[in-house]
């Protein structure tokens, strides 16, 4: 058994000034605290990666600036999967008996450490290096080519996907963190610029700084507890080319595993923190995971259903869209939303009932999945 | 990835050529190079020229760059095509393309490069 302890979530955006490892420290410093521990009480330590600045061994240079010397430390690859990915493997620590307290960790600036072109350039060498890259494909084109693919099969729509993008927006105004808090509309969607058809800028997650942390522990710290129910992965492929056909994608491999391994129902579930780079990433996933039918997502959209007091509250903090993406943090951040509101501790973006969430991970272009239930526990 | 000795030249290393590999064991076609087949693992796949002849799977009109050299092209349309050797591949294409297009390869001058580019099938 293992219980998510304490998490710690800096504002998404510009932080002027703030290396990758400040971001990772201050997210750090808050899980701890929320975990109600000290931090020599930290004996295993998993963090992601910074595109800022790379390094072999992050999750010792971090233990040792921190000022930690943990038991079992390293990090963690799997791009965008990354945080759900190490949220996994604290799980199966803590229930192993390897570490008590896993701090998972990471942090990154993304924004302002460089420039966008170089964020852009870093994150297209997901591509193959001899029959992609060459090419000049941005990773909004490795998804416009899905969504091309995605909208032809199933008769969705640009309009469709704005109405992620909108919903998104609309919740990350409610949170004093995201990075974004202006209304948008699905015709400022349709008429902003475009970056890889049929995406377009406000269909695009942002670039961030930020960080974001938490705690996997094999008891519970507080009185409210979020276990994990279960978890599983999926990984098919690496490279877009390679993809197999979208009836065969990760993820639905990936939540059929987790749901043997949690034992629950897609009915079970009270509350979705889903993976959404792009409005096409989310609208898939949505139906891939089961939370709506084939070509459906954006109809259930409309009628208020993934909104905050629907049936299925998605992503109450704006997800990657809005509330931004500072790497490996970007879903990171999802976790932290999903305990908050499971602890009844998410202000005035409480949702009614939070006692059973799933969540789910994507990395590279749908190449490697991650699918998580958790459960709130008295 | 690579890592087979490559008997046929092809864009990807400045030949005006798509090439791919054909399992002499299990008869699979794969086109990312390596030395053994995918599918079953036996050594040593054949490497064949492809027509250039395929249909259009997926595309995607890139207007916003990363390089210099790639914003030189913008508008650039992305596009994966179903060969009609088998396999999938990624190149460039006309910006009008469709989904489910036929089409024919030539090649074309890419920020310093020579990459596939496709154009629909004259009837």
């Amino acid at each position: 058994m293992s219980f998510i302890t304490g998490v710690g979530l800096t504002a998404y955006g510009r932080h002027e000034g703030s290396s990758s490892l400040d971001l990772m420290s201050k997210a750090a410093e808050l899980a701890i605290a929320d975990a109600g521990l000290r931090r020599n009480e930290i004996d295993g330590v998993l963090c992601g990666y910074s595109t800022v600045a790379p390094h072999i061994m992050l999750a010792t240079v971090f233990a040792e600036h921190f000022g930690i010397r943990p038991a079992y430390a390293h990090a963690v690859q799997v791009g965008g999967a990354t945080g759900l990915a190490m949220t996994m493997l604290a799980h199966h620590l803590a229930e192993a008996g390897v570490a008590k307290h896993v701090l998972v960790v990471s942090g990154e600036n993304r924004l302002t450490g460089q420039s966008r072109d170089a964020s852009i350039l870093a994150l297209a060498q997901v591509g193959h290096p001899e029959y992609e890259v060459p090419l000049g494909p941005t990773i909004p084109a490795y998804y416009g080519l899905v969504a091309s693919r995605y909208m032809h099969e199933y008769g969705v729509t640009q309009e469709d996907l704005a109405e992620f993008a909108v919903l998104m927006r609309s919740h990350a105004l409610t949170h004093p963190g995201a990075q974004f808090h202006d209304p948008i509309t699905v015709a400022d969607v349709m008429a902003s610029k475009p970056v890889a058809l049929p995406l377009k800028l406000l269909d695009c997650c942002p670039v961030s700084d930020g960080g974001a942390a938490f705690v996997v522990s094999r008891e519970r710290t507080g009185e409210i507890g979020v276990r994990v129910l279960g978890c599983a992965q999926a990984h098919t492929h690496q490279h877009v080319t390679a993809a197999p056909a979208l009836s065969e994608l990760g993820a639905e491999i990936a939540i059929a595993r987790a749901k043997a391994a949690a034992g629950v129902a897609i009915s079970d579930i009270r509350y979705a923190a889903v993976y959404d780079s792009f409005t096409i990433t989310l609208a898939m996933l949505l139906e891939d995971l089961g939370l709506a039918g084939r070509g459906e997502a954006a109809a259930r959209v409309r009628s208020g259903h993934f909104s905050r007091d629907g049936e299925m509250p998605l992503n109450t903090h704006g997800g990657l869209l809005s509330y931004g993406h500072c790497g490996v943090g970007g879903a990171m951040a999802h976790l932290v939303e999903t305990h908050l509101q499971m602890t009844g501790r998410a202000g005035n973006r409480q949702v009614r009932d939070a006692s059973v969430a799933l969540l789910h991970g994507d990395g590279g272009v749908l190449s490697s999945h991650v699918s998580m239930f958790l459960e709130r526990v008295r | 990835m690579s890592g087979s000795k490559q008997s046929l030249a092809d864009w990807t290393t400045g030949a005006e050529a798509i090439v791919y590999q054909s399992c002499t064991a299990c008869g699979a076609r794969q086109y990312f190079r390596r030395s053994f087949c995918v599918i079953c693992g036996a050594p040593d796949p054949v490497e064949r020229r492809a027509s250039g002849t395929g249909t259009i799977y997926a595309t995607s009109l890139v207007c916003r760059a990363a390089t210099p050299e790639t914003r030189a092209h913008v508008p650039y349309n992305i596009v994966l095509v179903d060969t009609a050797e088998g396999f999938r591949m990624m190149a460039h294409g006309d910006n009008d393309l469709a989904i489910d297009d036929k089409v024919t390869a030539r090649f074309a001058r890419f920020a310093g490069r020579l990459v596939p580019y496709f154009a629909r099938t004259k009837p």
